[in-house]
């Protein structure tokens, strides 16, 4: 499995992990913005695929996808843009079970999962494939060494939460509140009621779905996570800068800006001061 | 009554879905597992009677004389049309609004395309008290009006779907999307046989009464099976229902009734898909003019299921397009795909053009105005005759009455063999 991505949980602080389209609003412009939010703290980058269809998403993710594919990003230009990144920290995959499926010559995980890794990316997270059609694509992710982060949902209970311990790999994605994804003004009590249910188990829990200010953050690592996931807060602000047309750098300085005031929260959630994230 | 208990169909079908739908979905497994098949508290009883009270079934199925005549062959036609609402939807949505019912849901969600599912399960819903939201492309709901005010007056919210093209697809998604986030209470009543395990074989065993009722019917009216029954097929939900219980049987009585006829050893399944305007695809452009997926289309995974899809070679799904709204999908039932994949079912496809022109011809010919939908099954009849047989059965799955502006619209963009003066509105006017 990704060492990597077990470094970052077995620090001691809690982990930020943001979630940015990749190529969204071009490939050039994506490529700063993802430097940025390193820059603002980042302990692990999820960087979306985007697929035509994303069903779990909300309206930002998938406008966000909307420019990314308009700006014509396909598989294959997702790992050169990995690969062309300037980042030091972990980078996971986010994207949807058909485009690992089709890609390379012979349809199956397989090929997707082996460039993956070649081009660097520690692990996958993908929203529609549940763990009862998972076995093809965690047999790629453990001969290639990604770990394969699954989705422990809010109706994710007894038996079925169980089973899915048993898989663990890398972190699992506590999801927050039931929905799609896209930022919200409160901290759902589904949040609490599903770390409360994961208690019991050690396994480094990353909670998304919602979040949206460091206030957030520090109250849902305060409660127990061991990190959070920050999409759509931080897309909203790619498309305002897409919309307004604003030059590359101050937007990658407002994505910077909002990194650090999340991985600010996370850590004073942790009862950190924020002082010790900057060196 | 399903052979297929763990939700695959070949390589086909699955549970391709959020995680937070899964415990939903294996409750509903659960529900149709017994209540479906097995019959508990009398779901089937009483779905049967509301079905014949409220629905109107049986549907006739009528020799079509005229047609039979042009094509020197014996059509039946299964009036699916003759369904309360004016298509076979009504025998799923009935069906899973019931089911929701008995599940002890509060609130039914629904996508819908030509708006026929939207209809029936507005219908069904208002019928059973049950509050219902519709979720309709934009793009259908301008071409499909008299579909969203029956909606409207049936009582349900309709959501427009401003994603994408604005068609079944997207409505798919955003459904799937109110799914997720109201699962605890809301069931998604699916409009065909597509999506994860059970909808497939759930939807089929919902609309199996069309062929369970044909297969009686034309053996009281000739005293035989049918060569070949005929389907449109978009999603496939008239399809399979039409051909489930064909899918195994050979008659036994056709040998000693062949006389020289060569009856077949087994009842010939068409499907029918949209061929659009071309079969040609832009993938730069990320566009398929047809809907012809059992046809064209590759083995993916979409809207929960492994199935054929028109996608790009990365896997990018492609926009359908039909004149047909309940046609325009890019993808198709998992059972179907297997199907035709294992050469059972044959599929065939059928233009725009060759639609416009069947739905004409049935109009003018027998005096049924047919759904678009259903024209391309017509459309292969006028085409191929001889591929039928003797005796064939054609499933008229619903009613042109949505369709008149498209159909008077598109008929006048065309160079087609059929007069649509309606010039009789200005003389009125004057």
């Amino acid at each position: 499995m990704s060492d990597a991505v077990d470094a970052v949980f077995e620090s001691g602080e809690p982990a930020f992990i943001p979630y940015l389209v990749a190529g969204d609003p071009d490939y050039e412009a994506s490529i700063e913005y993802v430097e940025a939010i390193e820059r603002g703290g980042a302990d692990v980058i999820e960087l979306g695929l985007p697929f035509s269809e994303p069903i779990a998403e909300g309206s930002t993710i998938q406008d966000a996808i909307v420019r990314s594919l308009e700006a014509g990003m396909t598989p294959e230009q997702y790992f050169d843009f990995v690969e062309d990144l300037d980042v030091d920290v972990p980078l996971v995959c986010m994207t949807y079970y058909n485009l690992i499926y089709q890609y390379g010559p012979d349809q199956g995980p397989r090929a997707f999962v082996e460039r993956a890794a070649a081009a660097g990316i520690a692990g996958l997270v993908v929203p529609d494939l549940p763990a009862e059609e998972a076995d093809p694509l965690r047999a790629a992710c453990d001969e290639f060494g990604l770990d394969l982060i699954f989705i422990v949902a809010p109706t994710t209970k007894g038996e079925r939460l169980e089973r899915m311990m048993e898989h663990v790999s890398g972190y699992v994605y506590v999801q927050a509140r039931l929905g799609t994804t896209g930022a919200r003004d409160d901290v759902s009590d589904q949040t609490d009621e599903s770390l409360a249910r994961l208690a019991e188990w050690s396994v480094p829990k990353a909670v998304g779905f919602g979040i949206k200010t460091g206030d957030h953050a520090e109250r849902i690592v305060s409660a127990g996570a061991d990190g959070i996931i920050v999409g759509s807060a931080l897309v909203d602000i790619v498309a305002d800068g897409a919309d307004s047309d604003d030059p590359t750098e101050a937007v990658a300085d407002r994505l910077e800006a909002k990194a650090r005031e999340l991985k600010d929260g996370a850590l004073a959630g942790a009862g950190l001061a924020a002082a010790e994230s900057v060196e | 009554m399903s052979t297929d208990s763990d939700g695959k169909f070949g390589a086909y079908g699955g549970q391709y879905v959020p995680e937070a739908l899964m415990p939903a979905i294996e409750e509903l497994r659960d529900a149709y597992e017994r209540y479906v098949l097995e019959n508990e508290d009398g779901f089937m009883d009483e779905f049967r009677e509301r079905l014949a009270d409220f629905g109107g079934r049986p549907t006739p199925l009528q020799h079509a004389e005229q047609l039979s005549e042009r094509y020197d062959t014996a059509v039946y036609l299964k009036r699916e049309d003759l369904l309360h609402g004016g298509a076979h939807k009504l025998n799923n949505a009935l069906g899973q609004v019931l089911l929701a019912k008995y599940m002890g849901k509060e609130r039914i969600i629904a996508e819908t395309g030509a708006g026929q599912h939207g209809t029936a399960t507005a219908m069904a819903a208002a019928h059973l008290d049950m509050p219902c939201e519709i979720f309709m492309g934009s793009t259908d709901i301008t071409r499909q009006r008299p579909n969203v005010f029956r909606m409207r007056l049936n009582g349900a919210e309709v959501n427009p779907v401003t994603t994408g093209r604005g068609t079944l697809k997207e409505a798919i998604s955003e459904t799937m999307r109110d799914w997720a986030t109201n699962v605890e209470d809301t069931h998604y009543v699916i409009g065909s046989i597509v999506g994860p395990d059970p909808f497939p074989r759930m939807v089929r065993d919902f609309q199996s009464v069309i062929g369970r009722e044909a297969r009686e019917q034309i053996k009281a009216k000739t005293g035989r099976l049918p060569d070949s029954v005929v389907a449109c097929a978009g999603g496939g939900s008239n399809t399979m229902g039409a051909f489930h219980e064909f899918v195994d049987s050979a008659d036994p009585s056709s040998a000693d009734k062949s006389s020289g006829q060569h009856p077949r050893d087994r009842v010939d399944l068409i499907a029918v898909e949209a061929g659009g305007s071309s079969l040609d695809v832009d993938e730069k452009a990320g566009v398929a003019p047809n809907s012809a997926t059992l046809s064209t289309g590759e083995e993916g995974v979409l809207h929960g299921a492994r199935t054929k899809l028109l996608q790009d070679s990365d896997g990018q799904i492609m926009e359908s397009h039909s004149v047909s709204a309940g046609l325009d999908y890019s993808g198709v039932g998992p059972e179907l795909a297997h199907l035709v994949d294992s050469g059972r079912v044959d599929a065939v496809n059928v233009d725009d053009e060759a639609a416009l022109e069947a739905f004409h011809r049935l109009s003018r010919l027998e005096g049924i105005i047919p759904a678009l939908e259903s024209a391309h099954a017509f459309g292969y009849l006028e085409e191929n005759p001889e591929e039928v047989g003797d005796v064939t059965v054609v499933n008229l799955s619903g009613r042109g009455d949505k369709d008149l502006e498209t159909v008077v619209e598109e008929t006048e963009k065309r160079d087609l063999d059929v007069d649509v003066d309606m010039s009789v509105f200005r003389e009125a006017e004057r």
